[in-house]
């Protein structure tokens, strides 16, 4: 055992009572020393009479440690500073090969703000992570290194496993080029409204759900290309609202004056198709989810591609 | 490969370079395959995206409508043409009143003339009026894809430059001066304009 995991331990259990006591570091650092060194106390039991002394000192019962109850749920590009006690929905997006046998495991967490180290110790007694999965996390505590901030699981996190995917924001992706096509099923089109289903409908038609009362929605189907790679782009209702300018009001407004909701994609398309844009947001699979897009308007810096132009022989 | 077939890239070549376009093929024998124009850089074209300025239009079909756009840029002129199968290029076409600038997607088609000539044209998918900031993005694009194939025309590997050098006898460096050109416009139109934010 070295110092530095003990140091580890400390650091823990500073973060587990730093809510409720008056307490150092050092000090438990001190208590631990004494029993692992002085009385050959294996490391988990020393911290379990350690981490005994201080609840007791602060009137406090094992599963209240941490702030149980009043965390923040937060979203990992929240996560901002150390040693905040927190709640998150996150998935799995990798499991690392962990370096120290105090580490059960180590890996990266991600929601759609971002991605996120975790930690969870040997000790602690929490089920296994899936790869690939999403898992509601309470009370796990925030640390810092270097300007990097990641995630500890420990003996009080509940960790419970959520059915739903999330899309990963880390992955994102930025591209550029001019829309080069707006392909059908866009503009202002219909979902189906069962539960959990929102299936575009074809016809007043659910593939799944047959004839259904459908909910109007917009969205944009697009062709992003810049001259060597053509990008597939899915703008939501938010992000056609922000392209066009049409919002989902004014577009139901056009199709019920023109009896036709065709109108919407061809005005639209008049107003978007041939314009170069900056798009980022993240991929899911063949699809670029369109988060921001910026038209580009600024003038093109010919004056570099002239010294190319010019130096070529 | 997956099995939806992948779209086509849109190419950028400018006008010059698009006209001299005159070779076509296919890279299967089925009959639905992609037709290809061979641009004179050495690349394969589908699919064309120009921004330029619409001079002129005129129906110069003799039974149904069919429609002749001019578009104009710092080399040339595409010719496109839009009939009752390109019923919304067609329309916008007949709405038009030029000069405005344009932006349009479309596919490379090419005839032969009685005289043997070799024209070449653009069959729009799309065409949407667009601002003088997109047409002078596209020609700065244009022309650094233009001299990005310039300067992969050398590899032993591009195939389509070798096919190139098979099929056309056009100076390389003419496409080269063509972009120098089209660059340089640019920089008279805004010492010329200096205080149009259009």
């Amino acid at each position: 055992m070295s110092d530095t995991d003990l140091r580890t331990h400390a650091e823990e259990v500073h973060d587990q009572f730093s809510d409720h006591l008056d307490v150092t570091v050092e000090e438990i650092l001190d208590r631990l020393e004494t029993l692992v060194g002085e009385y050959s106390v294996p490391v988990d039991e020393a911290r379990r009479s350690v981490v005994s002394h201080y609840l007791d000192e602060a009137g406090l019962e094992r599963d209240e440690l941490g702030g149980r109850g009043g965390n923040d749920t937060v979203q990992i590009e929240d996560i901002d500073s150390a040693e905040r006690w927190v709640d998150l929905t996150a998935k799995v997006v990798d499991l690392w090969e962990a370096r120290s046998d105090a580490v059960g495991q180590v890996g990266l967490l991600g929601d759609p703000t971002g991605t996120i180290k975790f930690t969870a110790w040997a000790k602690s007694d929490l089920p296994d992570l899936a790869e690939g999965e999403v898992y509601r996390l309470q009370n796990v505590v925030t640390d810092e290194y270097e300007g990097r901030f990641s995630v500890k699981l420990n003996r009080t996190t509940t960790v419970e496993a959520v059915e739903e995917d999330l899309v990963v924001g880390d992955n994102d992706e930025e591209i550029e080029g001019a829309l080069v096509d707006i392909q059908s099923g866009s503009g202002l089109i219909k979902r189906c409204p069962e539960e959990d289903c929102t299936r575009v409908l074809q016809n007043g038609r659910c593939s799944e759900h047959g004839e259904v009362e459908g909910e109007f929605d917009l969205r944009i189907k697009g062709v992003v290309d810049d001259g060597t790679e053509v990008h597939e782009v899915i703008f939501d209702r938010e992000a056609t609202e922000d392209l066009t300018g049409i919002t989902l009001e004014e577009a139901k407004d056009m199709a019920m004056d023109a009896l036709d909701t065709t109108v919407v994609a061809d005005e639209m398309a008049a107003d978007t198709l041939g314009r170069y844009y900056r798009v980022s947001g993240p991929t899911m699979g063949r699809y670029l989810l369109a988060n921001d897009t910026e038209l580009l308007d600024e003038p093109a810096d010919a004056e570099s591609v002239l010294i190319t132009a010019r130096s070529i022989q | 490969m997956s099995s939806t077939p992948t779209r086509e890239v849109a190419r950028r070549a400018f006008a010059d370079e698009f006209n001299d376009a005159h070779y076509t093929f296919k890279e299967s024998d089925d009959e639905r395959a992609p037709l290809y124009v061979l641009l004179p850089t050495g690349e394969q074209a589908n699919r064309v995206f120009v921004v330029g300025t619409l001079t002129e239009t005129e129906d110069v079909g003799d039974d149904s409508e069919y429609w002749q756009g001019r578009v104009v840029d710092p080399t040339g002129t595409f010719y496109m043409y839009a009939g009752q199968y390109q019923p919304d290029a067609a329309g916008f076409l007949r709405e038009a009143e030029p000069p405005h600038y344009v932006a349009i997607v479309g596919k490379p088609r090419t005839y032969e003339t009685d005289e043997g000539e070799v024209n070449v044209s653009l069959r729009p998918e799309s065409i949407t009026e667009v601002d003088a900031a997109t047409r002078d993005r596209w020609v700065v694009e244009t022309a650094e894809r233009t001299l990005d194939r310039i300067e992969a025309f050398d590899d032993e590997a591009n195939e389509y430059a070798r096919m190139v050098e098979e099929e056309y006898d056009l100076p390389l460096d003419r496409y080269r001066e063509a972009v120098v050109d089209a660059l340089e416009s640019l920089d008279e139109e805004s010492a010329a304009e200096p205080a149009d934010g259009v």
